[in-house]
Order: C-alpha cells, then structure tokens, then sequence
C-alpha cells in the first residue's frame, strides 16, 4: 500500500532558485540560506521517495486573473517549468505518478473536497524551488529523484482557504494515499512563507518571533495552528504571509505525534524569512 | 462584508473588490509573462496596450511605472511585479522603490532582519495613513 512517510515544511522563495541557477550559493549572502538545507538533502536522500505530493501556489503563471480556482490538483503527465518574466529556469520538466494523481482526485471529491483537475499545466518557482532546494542541483536534461504530484492553492486573491480547511484536506489527501494499493513511499510538502510583505509601504515585514511560534505550533498542536485566523497571518506575517496556510495540507497529511527531525530558520532571502522544517511519522 | 484587514498600514489586500477593479491592469500585466508578447510592448507600448481596456488612471500608471498607483487602482505585486521585471527590476528593488526607501536601504534592511512588526500592525500607529 502507499503510504505518508514525513511531511516537509520550506519557503518557496524565487530568489533561492535564482541563486542556484546562476552557482551563486558559496556568496556570503546566500551561504547561511543553503547551510541549512544541507542535512535535508542527505535527508530527502535516505527517503527514497517514490513520490513528492508538492502543495504549493501558483503566481499567476498557470493561472492569470481570468480562472483562480482555490485548490487544483496536478494530473497531467508532465508539468514544465514556465517562464515567469525572466525565462524559465534550466530543471527539469516534472514527471507526474499520473495514476496516483488521479486515484486521490476521485477519492477526495467523494471526501467533499472539490478540486479542480488540471489536465495541462505550467509549473513555476513555487512548485521548482522546494524540489531544488531539497534534492540540490539537477540538470535540465535530466531527471527529479521522485515523481510529484501538485496541489495548487489560491492564496493570491483574498480569501484564501482557511487554515482548517487545509488540514483537513490534508486528512483526505492522507485517507486516499492511505488506499492506493502500490507500494509507494509518499512525502508531503507544504511551501511557502514565511513572513514577508511585497508590496507597498509595509513591504519588508519580517516576524521572527511570529514565525517560530508557528513552527511549533505546526510541530506540538496541529489543531490549533489550523485555527489562526487570515487576519493574523495578514498583520502579524506580513500580505503574502498567508501562504502558510499550505503548511496545514502537510501538517493534516501526518499522524497527530511526530518526530521533528531538522528546523532551518534564516533572514532575508531576497524580501523573506525563510523557513524550513522536516517532520516524521513516528510508526 | 466587514473587512477587517483595511486596518493594516501600508497594504493592499488584494480581495474580490480590488481584483475586480484591477482586472484589465493584471490581464495586461501578467501578459508580460511572455517573451514574444514583451517584444512587441517593448515595439510600441500604446499600442500594445490598446488591447486592456482598463481605465485612464491604470494606463496612466503604467506608463509612469508607478509602481504604488498600479496597487491602489486595483493592481496585484504578482501581476504589476511582471511589468517590473520587463523593465529588468526584481521583487526586492521594487519594494525598495515603493517603500520610497530605494533599493540600497531597503536591502540593508532586510540584511539587517527586515520591517519589525513593533509599530506596523495598525494604521493607527501610522501618522499618515
């Protein structure tokens, strides 16, 4: 049977993709940023995931303002890099499990989650720089270690799904990997934060404080995590903060006890707090 | 609908509302995604803007490349941020330019730990908001 190993909490910041395409990581700037991301390539190494369910979002690459669905599940067979304004970066095209993908659509529709299902889709820095900062560099012609499977989520346009409605997809995504009868090794990602603010005059927020209590709170009470409402990630994390709402997926995805077994925590990359942390199921 | 969130200082929440209002300025922008379409804005930007059919104060921002008009007429930093990076400006100098801090103050503060929250959560504590 497949099945949920460890869950992967990580900022998608374009930046540190920028950073890597162009072999700029050994800069004094970037070093402390990939120092921390060390371990969790040896980590991801051991794993020996078959798949990487990648919840992340979308900036307005695949999706433009004319169709913003709040939850769209990737199930074509490939998804490329896209060019999001500045071409689009040398990794490699992102290999679906199609058969999986399409097994846990059916099976959360009928759990009252109603994803959208995207058939044909561009990937962008959202869903490319988690992959890249977790299995390092990897050639554009030649293969990511695992298959992955995209969860995109709204949180561009207000509201984004709410904290609890995301941990208890989670919980469905989980019942429906849970039922896949392949034996599959299955790691869940939740991208993005932590606090920054791009845009206007408050542009440059960063929360340290804010942002460790939300990792323990991830870690040791799920639950109450999952009930922070919009208002405090807006005004305590900063407008684009809210993309922690994603964590959730991953967090509702893992049994109730897990075993923390690396946090990373840095400012700034480029205008964000970057936040990092793997967790396990204990059983 | 109360929103709750216009008490920020400094932010645009980009809701419904403003979504709705930005709508032909983000369609244009996000346009710039492209390279063959930033070829042919770069030929002849009026022209290429005639396709938008947004209003007179959104075109007039665009030209300006004034980057906190777009926000307060209904422009989203996801969108307006691909016109920026036409122009060749990253996310961080365009919030350097408007922060009004420019580029080399507002990246020593974020090398420096960023914008405290102490002082930024309500418009309250802002004079001029």
């Amino acid at each position: 049977m497949a099945r949920i190993t460890a869950g992967v909490g990580c900022s998608h910041v374009p930046a540190i993709g920028v950073a890597m395409d162009t072999g700029i990581t050994d800069q004094p700037y970037w070093q402390p940023v990939f120092e921390g991301f060390k371990k969790s390539r040896e980590w991801m190494k051991e794993q020996k995931a078959d798949v990487v369910f990648l919840v992340y979002n979308d900036h307005c690459t695949a999706f433009d303002a004319s169709c913003i669905p709040t939850f769209a599940l990737g199930c074509a067979a490939e998804f490329k890099p896209a060019d999001e304004g500045w071409g689009a970066r040398p990794v490699p095209v992102v290999k679906n499990h199609q058969k999986l993908a399409s097994h846990i659509a059916q099976s959360v529709i009928l759990d009252e989650f109603d994803l959208t299902i995207m058939n044909e889709m561009e990937v962008d820095h959202g869903l490319t720089v988690p992959l890249s900062v977790m299995f390092g560099d990897v050639p554009e012609d030649g293969d990511w270690p695992a298959l992955v499977i995209p969860l995109c989520v709204n949180v561009v346009q207000y509201p984004a799904p709410t904290g609890n409605r995301c941990y208890n997809l989670g919980k469905a995504i989980r019942r429906a990997i849970d039922s896949f009868d392949e034996d599959l090794n299955v790691v869940i990602f939740g991208t993005g934060g932590m606090s920054h603010q791009l845009q206007y005059k408050r542009a440059g927020l960063i929360n340290a404080e804010w942002d460790a209590r939300f990792m323990d709170m991830v870690v040791n009470d799920p639950i109450a995590a999952s009930q922070i409402p919009h208002l405090e990630y807006l005004r305590e994390a900063g407008s684009e903060g809210v993309e922690m709402v994603m964590w959730h997926v991953m967090r509702g995805a893992l049994d109730e006890d897990v075993t923390e077994v690396h946090r990373h925590y840095h400012v700034p990359a480029s205008n964000t707090a970057v936040g990092h942390i793997i967790l396990e199921n204990k059983a | 609908m109360e929103k709750d969130y216009e008490d920020i200082p400094g932010t645009f929440v980009f809701d419904a509302d403003r979504s709705r209002e930005g709508y032909h300025l983000n369609q244009f922008c996000i346009s710039l995604r492209k390279q063959e379409n930033r070829a042919t804005f770069k030929v002849n930007e009026d022209t290429y803007l005639d396709q938008y059919p947004m209003t007179y104060e959104q075109r007039a921002a665009v030209k300006d490349r004034n980057w906190n008009r777009l926000l307060e007429l209904g422009g989203n930093i996801y969108y307006t941020s691909k016109l920026a990076a036409n122009d060749g400006i990253n996310f961080q100098n365009l919030a350097g330019l408007m922060t009004g801090m420019g580029v080399e103050a507002y990246r020593e503060m974020m090398v420096n730990g960023g914008r405290s929250i102490d002082g930024n959560r309500s418009k309250s504590e802002w004079r001029d908001e």
